[in-house]
């Protein structure tokens, strides 16, 4: 049986671990990366936004050649509740310039293509292969195991990048089990529609986009975020949810997405869509505090197995880009002291530090937490204020002043207003 | 091998429609007969003959049921080396007759050997084969054969001609047409050929053969399937199944699952990897209906599905949909339909 | 020994949709795969290879995204894989695909070297019209075995196979010379799990590539233009409904199904 030996092993041909392949396989490192999926991309989802910037020092000129879908020119944000919303939207000109701040994608495109970009720099993908553990020799990182005969790889590093669920950063005893209530299902699918009926619905032109993202409760009363974005010739219509409020609120994920398609914001905007994929995948949401341990003896941690996603944004791929691209860098420093203990890789952290990875992490840390337990941010507050627009909006006879006295009292009533203004403090001090 | 050069290449020399009589030691294939029935349809729209073609150790007893259904003419070739079916001396006869005679249409059952025989005739003849029909119909403008075949798992419907080459091969799906003998049948001419072919001319010897009752089964000759999946829960369970499809004179098949799970042989399968079936009744208890199986028994006249779930895709395809348990349902079924076997309702 | 398999890439029929109200195929998003007759096939062959020495050779005729056919055999363990790709192939019927094969397959021999066993798979899953195999057999005049189940036996010495296949019927059992040409059937083995240093191989390896430029081809024999068979039309068949729920008691619903059968009991005698 003869050894397989790379330079470094890479878990996950997602966005994280394709970062780090390209760079080092540019840099002339000898990398392998072993990907579960049928090809990079098969099995991978997301809603599609993909921010443009974070692409800096992997692949040049991006977009030229990727497929992207459209660039986004207007951002809507929704609070909704099962049969109303208020909203706001941001349309920039600015965003309508190259480069472009961000563009929808489709993964399995997506990823294909990076992968592509990965190979062409000389790094080797090997699909359709599940690495089970680590390979451990006193008490280092010394390669990965596969589901393969004769599967065993050494390597001097092993970067893990194998996504949400990482099954590694487990086996190593960087993280527990993932916890229900800090991880959210979320499905999605991909609506077909006629490009010209998405520009006129949409009130677009040409490659311009539009994204809509929604929060509050949709169904059954839980709390649920979703997003609808629109590509090409189809949209993507989203919704997650925490799985412990799925449990607690006996809400099948196919209930979900059938409710939001019925809502009445929604639907003419889907209307003679055909779905074309029915997805989903969970979002790590824990943030910051929920991180695992991201270094140890020949290994880093990177992109969603390192809870690297910003929930309040929907941010994910650019951090999982940015991450890997750090260890990568990390690596190359270490090669040129040929040492890969914890200590040398630990640059990562600090390089991590002082990237917006880990600043816009630590900014919203203690947001998961608090809308764990605060409900009434996600659910109540949006429908008191579709309540209130829906009052204030209707002509009916009774005055404004009336109206809106009975919406204060209608507040007070639901939450109280002590609990209001702590609320409002909360939120202030999580994301100020 | 035969000799291309002494075809006729002016296609308006070829005339009559023919049909391949499928024996296995002298015994016909009735899909040959239902070729035979569809045959004298096309004819008398063609305005032509219908002619029936056989190859054997001997195949001349055959002549009465050929000429019963039909056929005008009937050729055959008789020689030991026949005795079995092998492809390449098949071949090379049924090449020799077609060069010949040179039929206008040549249809052929798509059965394990007539396809395995069709693929071969037509690319040493280098003409068209449409394979695995279930629709044939002459153009009243051009007098071209129009053959309908499903593609794509069945999802899909194909119509192909085959304008500049003869004969308009295809091979058609066994129980599709009804056979129905003529009301007055004539005594049709047999001609009958000589090939100079001994058996050492032939590399391929077949050393054993195995009728096996349990092995391979053309699903395709009956009325009536029984079929059970993984639901069935157990090999034992099948005994049900196979009683049931006994009780209706049908046989009995499965899923891949079943397969797999090894309840029932690989030759039992219905579906894409499987056979494709077509019978005017079809039973699946315990089957999802992924739509690996439902391309291999949706065409099927009646369906009735038994599963637990409600939801069952099967379900969206069948005629009746029973929502039990079937290895509860199916004794009582089954007692039920004895009794009334027995005493008539 | 030298064993060439004809590999095709067909899309994955079960997630093939139709538009009912175009009557067309949805083939957007509908993953490409081996056809998986062929997976067996090569499986075969790689376990022949390793019991008795030689190499595996793959072809397939198609366009260039069929090299990811290609790959998926080499990770299999076949050795070296050709990609046959013209435009002037488009549109070929069976009788066309086997002409643009069978010199693709001399050509290959030509490279590679005499071949002993031609595998190819029963049928494919698109079209399903299993001629193409028998037509490549024809065109090189090989004995011919369709429906393979198991290869009983191989003996290089003396040149001959001994194979088993399904007839109608049950089974036969057939000694031919070699060289050979099979198609098969999924039972013929198990599937296995491929060593990570064949997958690690197959994305190395390099697809060759073959096209009128280095294969002699008689073009009055390419294509949709000398194809025999054309399409006329094409439409969907009518989508089944889902039928009544037959309700009541599980008695009722016994009597209910009893009835609906009833016409087919057997008459007893
Ligand atoms: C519904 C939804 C919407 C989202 N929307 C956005 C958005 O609009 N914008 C944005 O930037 N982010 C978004 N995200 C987040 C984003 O998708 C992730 O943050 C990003 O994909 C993380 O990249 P990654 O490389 O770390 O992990 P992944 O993309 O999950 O990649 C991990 C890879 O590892 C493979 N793998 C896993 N285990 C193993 C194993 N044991 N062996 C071998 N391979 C393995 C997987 O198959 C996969 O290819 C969204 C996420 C979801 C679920
Ligand atoms: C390339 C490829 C080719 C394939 N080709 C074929 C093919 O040719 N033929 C084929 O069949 N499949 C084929 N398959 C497999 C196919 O996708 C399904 O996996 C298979 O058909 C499922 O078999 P099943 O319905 O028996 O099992 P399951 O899908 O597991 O369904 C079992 C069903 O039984 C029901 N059930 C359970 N208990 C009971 C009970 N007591 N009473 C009543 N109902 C019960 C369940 O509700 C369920 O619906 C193929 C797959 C692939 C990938
Ligand atoms: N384009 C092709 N390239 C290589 N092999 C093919 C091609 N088309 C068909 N075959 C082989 O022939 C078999 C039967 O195909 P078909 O006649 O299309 O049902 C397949 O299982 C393949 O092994």
């Amino acid at each position: 049986m003869s050894d397989i030996k790379y330079d470094v092993a890479i878990v996950g041909a997602g966005p994280a671990g394709l970062s780090a392949a390209i760079v080092l396989a540019k840099a002339g490192v000898n990398v392998i990366v072993i990907e579960r999926g049928r090809f990079p991309g098969a099995k991978n989802v997301m809603g599609g936004v993909f921010y443009t910037d974070c692409m800096k020092g992997i692949v040049e000129k991006f977009p030229n050649g990727a497929p992207v879908e459209r660039h986004i020119v207007e951002q809507r944000m929704w609070m909704i509740d099962d049969e109303s919303y208020v909203g706001f939207g941001h349309k920039n000109a600015k965003f309508d310039k190259e480069p472009y701040n961000c563009h929808t994608v489709f993964r399995a495109q997506f990823d294909k293509w990076l992968a592509k970009q990965a190979t062409d720099a000389g790094a080797l993908i090997v699909n359709q292969t599940v690495v089970t553990e680590p390979i451990m020799k006193d008490g280092k990182v010394v390669g990965i195991k596969t589901g393969r005969p004769e599967g065993d790889i050494k390597a001097n590093c092993v970067i893990v990048a194998d996504g949400v669920n990482s099954l590694m950063a487990k086996s190593l005893g960087f993280r527990t089990k993932l916890k229900k209530e800090s991880v959210a299902l979320a499905v999605k699918e991909i609506i077909g529609l006629d490009e010209k009926v998405i520009n006129d619905r949409f009130n677009v032109t040409g490659g311009q986009g539009v994204t809509i993202e929604m929060t509050g409760s949709l169904f059954k009363g839980a709390e649920a975020m979703a997003f609808l974005y629109t590509n090409k010739k189809s949209v993507s219509l989203g919704v997650g949810m925490i799985i412990e409020d799925m449990i607690e609120h006996k809400i099948n994920p196919n209930e979900l997405i059938e409710s939001l398609k019925k809502h009445p914001a929604i639907s003419p905007l889907i209307a003679g869509g055909e779905t074309k994929e029915y997805l989903a995948h969970m979002i790590p949401e824990g943030g910051y505090n929920d991180m695992p341990q991201l270094v140890g003896d020949g290994i880093m941690i990177a992109g969603d197995a390192a809870t690297m996603v910003n929930a309040v944004h929907r941010e994910g791929s650019n951090l999982a880009i940015t991450s890997g691209k750090l260890a990568a860098q990390t690596y190359l420093e270490a090669a040129e002291e040929g040492d890969f203990s914890s200590a040398s890789l630990s640059s990562y952290v600090d390089k991590l530090q002082e990237s917006f990875v880990m600043s816009d992490l630590k900014k919203y840390k203690a947001l998961p937490k608090l809308l764990q337990k605060n409900r009434q941010l996600l659910d109540k507050y949006p429908k008191l204020m579709n309540d209130a627009a829906f009052e204030l909006l209707t002509v009916d006879g009774v005055s404004k002043q009336e109206k809106q006295k009975h919406i204060w009292k209608n507040m007070k009533q639901q939450i109280g207003f002590t609990n209001m203004l702590k609320d409002l403090y909360k939120i202030w001090r999580s994301v100020g | 091998m035969i000799d291309l050069s002494k075809k006729d290449s002016d296609i308006s020399h070829y005339k009559d429609i023919w049909v391949f009589i499928e024996q296995t030691d002298g015994k016909p294939a009735a899909v040959s007969f239902e070729l035979l029935t569809k045959a004298r349809e096309l004819a008398s729209q063609r305005g032509c003959g219908v002619v029936a073609a056989a190859v054997g150790k001997s195949v001349s007893h055959l002549a009465a049921d050929v000429f019963k259904y039909g056929a005008e003419k009937f050729y055959i070739i008789e020689n030991e080396i026949f005795a079995n079916y092998r492809t390449e001396p098949y071949r090379d006869a049924i090449c020799e007759l077609v060069i010949k005679y040179k039929p206008e249409v040549f249809l052929v059952g798509a059965t394990t050997q007539g396809r395995d025989l069709s693929g071969t005739v037509a690319t040493a003849l280098r003409t068209g084969l449409t394979a695995d029909t279930t629709g044939q119909e002459i153009d009243p403008k051009t007098g071209y054969l129009w053959m309908t075949r499903p593609t794509f798992g069945g999802n899909l419907m194909a119509t192909i001609y085959c304008p500049k080459h003869r004969p308009q091969m295809s091979t058609v799906r066994p129980g599709v047409f009804k056979a129905v003998p003529v009301d007055d049948p004539k005594e049709g001419e047999i001609i009958s050929e000589k090939i100079n072919f001994t058996e050492d001319q032939i590399v391929k010897k077949i050393l054993k053969k195995v009728i096996s009752g349990e092995g391979a089964v053309n699903l395709g000759f009956y009325d009536v399937i029984v079929s059970g999946g993984k639901g069935m829960g157990s090999k034992e369970n099948f005994g049900m199944i196979k009683e049931l499809a006994d009780l209706l004179g049908g046989t009995w098949a499965g899923s891949r699952m079943a397969v797999q799970l090894g309840y029932i042989p690989q030759s039992r399968q219905v579906g894409q990897t499987g056979q494709t079936v077509h019978p005017k009744l079809y039973i699946a208890c315990g089957i999802s209906g992924a739509i690996q199986h439902l391309v291999g028994m949706q065409t099927s006249d009646t369906i009735i599905a038994i599963n637990t779930d409600r939801e069952a895709p099967v379900f969206d395809v069948s005629n009746y949909c029973i929502v039990e348990d079937a290895v509860k349902f199916l004794p009582k079924l089954i007692e039920k339909l004895k009794n009334m076997q027995k005493f008539g309702g | 020994m030298h064993i060439l398999v004809f590999v095709k890439q067909v899309p994955d029929a079960s997630q093939v949709r139709v538009n009912y109200e175009t009557g067309t195929l949805i083939r957007e998003g509908v993953p490409a795969i081996l056809n998986p007759f062929e997976e067996h096939a090569v499986e075969e062959a790689v376990r022949l290879k390793n019991e008795y020495g030689g190499k595996v050779t793959i072809i397939t005729m198609g366009p260039p995204q069929a090299s990811e056919a290609l790959k998926q055999c080499l990770s299999r363990g076949a050795d070296k894989a050709y990609l046959l790709s013209d435009r002037i192939f488009a549109g070929s019927d069976t009788l066309a695909t086997s002409y643009a094969l069978y010199e693709g397959a001399r050509k290959i021999v030509e490279l590679e070297g005499d071949v002993d066993l031609f595998f190819a798979g029963k049928q494919a899953i698109d079209g399903d019209t299993a001629q193409t195999g028998p037509g490549i057999a024809t065109r090189f005049n090989l004995p011919l075995i369709t429906y393979l189940i198991k290869i009983d036996e191989l003996n290089l010495e003396e040149k001959y196979v001994i194979a088993t296949r399904l007839t109608e019927f049950g089974q036969e059992t057939i000694k031919a010379p070699i060289p050979v040409f099979f198609t098969v059937e999924e039972s013929l083995n198990i599937l296995s799990h491929s060593p990570l240093p064949y997958l690690i191989k197959a994305e190395k390896a390099e697809i060759e590539l073959l096209s009128g430029k280095n294969v002699p081809l008689d073009k009055e024999q390419c294509g949709l233009k000398h194809s025999p068979t054309m399409v006329k039309k094409a439409f969907t068949p009518e989508k089944r409904q889902r039928g009544a729920t037959l309700s009541g008691t599980f008695d009722d619903v016994v009597s209910q199904t009893a009835d609906k059968i009833a016409p087919f009991l057997k008459k007893v005698s």
